[in-house]
This record gives C-alpha cells, structure tokens and sequence, in this order.
C-alpha cells in the first residue's frame, strides 16, 4: 500500500467537497468543544462542592469514642466462663477523649508510605458569651501549620491572617455566622466558658467561612497550645489524629488497619461522607454521556456525508480501480478522509473547548456560602483532551469505515458500463 | 516477435437476472504482441463483456483467461488490481479522467500507484507522454478545462504510463467527433506501428475497425470471424 499516494488522493477528494468535508468537521469540533468544556465544568463543579466537605475532612480520623467497655467485669469471673451472661443497663464509660502516646502514634503515621500528612486537633464543646448570653459552640485546636497544608484552612478565611493563630497568644478565628450573631470582629475578645466550668477571654484575629451553615455557627480554630492551656492540659494532649492519604480510595481498609494496630476508633471519609460520593459519580456520569451522545451524533454526520460522497465519487472510484487500486486501497481512502476530518475537527474542538472554558472560568459567580469563589469553577485536566481527541478519532473512524467498506466493494464494470 | 499476450481458453459467461441468459459461449482467442486489434458486433453480442473479463475487472467466468503466459483467472482483487496497474492500460468510451486532480496528475497516479519509478521520474515519463499525445500545453490545467477529444488523449497518456503490455479501449471513439475520431485512431495506430504496442479495441464502428490489423466480429457470444 502506498500511503503517501492514497492520502494525497483523499486530500484531493476531501478539496473536491470542501464545504460538505467542513460542515462534518464542524460537527466534530462542536461535540468535542461542548464534551471539553462541559466535562471541565462538571469536575470543576463537583471539585468545588466535594472540596465544602471532602477538603476539610480527614481521610481518616483516630479518636476515642465514648462507649460502653467491650469486656464487663463477670466475663473475667473464671466461674462463669462457660456462660452466656446477660447484663442489663450498662452505661458508657468515659475512658477519657484524651489519644495516649499520641507523639509515637503520630511518628509511626507519618512513616507510612501511604500517607501524605498528619494533623493534630483538640475538640471540645464549649460556650461562647455573647452578653448575658451563650452560645453553644465548638473550639478545635489545631496546628495551623498541618491543617494549612492538608485542608487548606486559609481558602475558608474571610478576614484575617490564619498564620496569626500561631504567633498570636490566646487567639481564635471564628465561624462568620458565630462572629455576626456575636457581633464581634477582628480584634475584640470573646469570653469562653469550657465545659469544666472554667472561664477564658479569647482574641479574635480572624473570621472563617465554610459555607456550610451548621460550622460556620458553631465552630472556631484555635492553636493547639492555647486549646490545651483552655483544659488546663498538658501539651501531648490531643484528641484526634487527622490522616490524609495519597489515594483516598484507600480509606476504608487503612481506618481499619489503624484501629486495630493504635486499639483507637478510626472512621473513613467514605463512610463519614458517603451521599458526597454518589453525588460526584452521577455529575460525571452525566457529563460523559452527554459529551459522548455529542460525539457520536457528530458520527452520524460524517457517516451521512461519506456515504453521499461515494455516491458522487463512483466515477472516480470506478477509475482509480480500473487503474490498479484494489478495494482496500480505495477502502484506505475513505477511511483517511474520515480520519482527515476527525483529526482536525477534534484539535479545533480542544482548541474552541479550551478557549470556552476559559470564558465560562471567567463568568462572575458570587455566592454567600462560598467566600474565595469569585467566578465559574473549571478544572483543566490534560486527561479529559487526550479522551475528547481519541473519542474523535474512534467516532470518526468508525463513521468512515462503512461507507469505505461500501466503497471498496463497488464493481467498475457496473459503474463504467452503466453510463 | 510473435507470443501471446491474451489468450482466452472457453471463457463463457451468463447473467442470472431475471432469467439465465448466456451471453459468452465458451470463447477462445487469442492477441499477439504489437497486433492492433478490433473487436466488432451488434449490440449486446458480448465484445464489451468480454473486453471487462480480458481487463480483470470482470472476475466472475468460466473458462481460462492468459495474460502473457500468466495464468489470472483465480486471482484475489489484489493481485488482479496490481496486474492493471502494470500491464494493462485502459482507455473508455466516457473520458473517464479524475476530475479532482489536474491533467498530469492524473497521467501520473498509475505511476505513483505501481511506484516503480520516484515522483520525479514519473512526472517526466507524463510529461513525455502528454508530449507525444499534444497535450503538453495542457498539462496543469484542470481536466473538466478540456474538450471531449482532448481528455481522451490523456485518457490514453494515462493508459501508456507503465508501459503496459496491452492498451484495451471500449469504444473509445465512440463519444467523439470525426475529426477527434480520427485523431484518436491516429495516435492508436501510430502506437503499434511505432511502438509495437499491443492494443484491443471494441468497436461498432466498421470504419474504425477496417483500418485495424484484425477484425474479430462476434454475435451471440460466439466469435464468428
């Protein structure tokens, strides 16, 4: 096979038909633009959304939970050690929120491959005095530091600096909606009364918001230290480990490695957040199946403007084989045509995708729950071009070969003959 | 220089549509080297059915069919394609010229098919044949850019690009003019006499026919002188 005669003569049949040859193209290029930029936006939009939730959760989170003690005193009576026991009203034993030994637990962490970080927390209900008023409310102590790396706590700040909870002594950043019920801003001071009764004056340095209404009036961020002086505690006292892993789909069987190897309660984000899953699965599944319904509707055209061509082109087919091409030569030509129109549809189509994601990126979008979103979201991803191109060429191609195959099997005598 | 270059051995061939009608009954001939053929007959006698199973591109006969010695009946469409390609040139009564492609190239993609020669060569071997047929003037135009008369010459530089063993024209005057007729037959005849190139060509037209070297007359499918 001679390739380079058999493209020259599909270009020059391609030429011959230049408007039909761009108006398939065109098909092309307008399903890859909408496959580009709707799968772009779709996985911009479910990252944005996952992010509310999903960023700020641990992959893992170790922590004591208050429970019942697994093994009752009678089941060490050798007496009744044979016995089914029933014990009736057996009430939670708080063994303490407290992770013992939580330096060498967290060294060992940090020493698996398969983790990405570690970040400490104190959580501890507390009230908020607003007046003669109180609040319910949560303050976590955190190293700022970890929880900048692993949740990017800074995206959530609306005013104030979070490094300052570091350099600040017996500073908070609050919830926006627990700062305006309060009425406080950067620089005042809040009273706290910690669930032990004991009283503590807090510096505001900042205002965070979630978008998630239920945190936004409930919880604050202190540092670590400052959390352990509010208990009075001494500075290994954390209650929770925060993991984030390379793979996340690793959660599950990791939570329940840990939880046997540390004897600690370990809950993974998969379990703890299961309808934000489904909900990222479904956006994507929708926004494939429209872009590939685009593509092959894109197909349909270039199927119908083969076969058209074949029929205006049996006199030339009829000619090429009587001069010595065979069936799959000619096959080969229509083929390429095909090919020739898929590949350049497709890279206009990334091109024209790129460029309206860019737009769509552009587009003012303010919302109250989501404080650093200024515009549309749009998550560029080489991954989602390289689909759109090869889905081109495969839809194309396939649309090409029927009608090539009908091509290669036109008989010249009946062509040449019949005039 | 007397050898076969055709040969046919009872070709016989029937159309099934709508009732069986057998229009070759087993035919045998033969054409020799630098021989200027013309087959001759009413129509529907079967000489164009017989010149497209002599051409290849007919395969479905009975019988045995002999390009120079070379057994073809049996052939897969390849290699029958490639044997067009470099041992038969073809010339039609419609001037059958790619119309997306100008006049040399369309002398030249026979030669680039059989690539034998590079893109240079082939391009000079078209242009001498345009040359030798007139049409050298007429070589970058666009084919739909000519005459009837004219696109049959380059219709007959196309068949001559390979050198072929066999020219074979199906009534290639037939849609002309006396006077492009005439040329046509001039340049036909200057071929073999010059060239001793082996041409079969079919024919209504006893004129045309007179002047050849051989008449074969056909009727009914049968090869009756």
């Amino acid at each position: 096979m001679n390739i380079k005669l058999i493209l020259n003569v599909s270009i020059n049949l391609l030429r011959a038909r230049l408007k039909q040859s761009v108006v398939a193209g065109v098909g092309v290029t307008f399903g890859i633009t909408m496959f580009i930029t709707l799968v772009s936006f779709m996985n911009g939009l479910n990252q944005l959304l996952d992010g509310l939730i999903l960023n700020r959760t641990a992959h893992v989170r170790l922590y004591n939970e208050v429970k019942p003690n697994e093994t009752q005193p009678v089941n060490f009576s050798k007496a009744y050690a044979n016995h089914q026991n029933f014990i009736s009203s057996v009430k939670p034993k708080d063994s303490g929120k407290e992770i013992y030994d939580s330096k060498a637990i967290m060294k060992v962490l940090l020493s698996d491959e398969r983790v990405q970080g570690v970040a400490p927390k104190i959580n501890t209900q507390v009230f908020f005095n607003a007046g003669n008023i109180e609040l319910a409310g949560v303050i976590n102590g955190v190293d700022i530091a970890a929880e900048e790396k692993l949740f990017m706590f800074s995206d959530y700040v609306v005013e104030g600096d979070s490094r300052d909870l570091a350099t600040v002594s017996n500073s908070v950043f609050l919830g926006k909606g627990l700062a305006d019920k309060m009425l406080v801003n950067i620089g005042d001071v809040v009273n706290v009364t910690t669930a032990q009764g004991d009283f503590v004056s807090l510096k505001v340095v900042g205002v965070f918001q979630f978008g998630l209404a239920d945190l936004d009036n409930t919880q604050s961020y202190t540092s670590l230290s400052t959390a352990q002086k509010l208990f009075a505690k001494p500075t290994s006292y954390i209650t929770d480990i925060q993991v984030k892993l390379k793979d996340v789909m690793l959660a599950p069987a990791v939570a329940k490695e840990y939880a046997e190897i540390f004897q600690l309660d370990a809950i993974d984000i998969q379990t703890a957040n299961a309808q934000f899953e489904t909900g990222s699965t479904i956006r994507s599944i929708i926004s494939y199946a429209v872009g590939v319904t685009l593509l092959i509707v894109a197909g349909f055209g270039i199927y119908n403007i083969l076969n058209m061509m074949i029929y205006e082109k049996m006199d030339s087919i009829a000619i090429l084989k009587a001069t010595g091409f065979s069936g799959n030569d000619v096959k080969w030509i229509f083929v390429f045509i095909s090919v020739i129109i898929g590949v350049s549809g497709g890279t206009l189509g990334l091109i024209f995708g790129y460029l309206l994601s860019l737009l769509i990126d552009n587009i003012p979008f303010e919302t109250a729950s989501l404080p650093t979103i200024k515009t549309f979201p749009i998550y560029y991803n080489p991954v989602f071009y390289m689909i759109g191109l090869s889905f081109a060429l495969v839809t194309t191609y396939i649309a090409g070969l029927f009608p090539a195959k009908k091509a290669s099997k036109i008989d010249p005598v009946d062509i040449i003959r019949g005039k | 220089m007397s050898t076969k270059v055709i040969e046919t051995i009872a070709v016989s061939k029937e159309f099934s549509d709508p009732v069986t009608v057998k229009i070759l009954k087993e035919v045998s001939f033969d054409v020799h080297h630098g021989e200027f053929v013309s087959i001759m007959g009413k129509s529907g006698c079967g000489k164009s059915t017989l010149l497209y199973i002599l051409s290849t591109m007919d395969t479905d006969y009975e019988g045995k069919l002999y390009l120079n010695d070379e057994l073809l009946t049996g052939k897969n469409d390849k290699q029958l394609a490639k044997v067009r390609n470099e041992k038969i040139g073809f010339v039609f009564q419609f001037h059958y010229l790619l119309q997306e492609f100008s006049v040399l190239r369309n002398v030249m993609i026979p030669g680039l098919k059989l690539a034998k020669y590079s893109t240079e060569e082939i391009e000079h071997r078209a242009m001498e044949r345009l040359r030798m047929l007139g049409m050298q003037d007429h070589a970058n135009k666009k084919t739909n850019q000519l005459s009837g008369g004219q696109k049959q010459r380059v219709a007959i530089a196309r068949a001559l690009i390979n050198d072929p063993l066999i020219i074979m024209g199906d009534e290639p005057t037939g849609n002309l003019d006396k006077l492009n007729s005439d040329l046509v037959f001039d340049i036909l005849s200057e071929l073999t006499k010059e060239n001793k190139q082996t041409i079969l060509v079919v024919t209504h037209d006893p004129e045309f026919a007179a002047k050849t070297d051989r008449i074969i007359t056909m009727a009914d499918g049968k090869i009756i002188s």
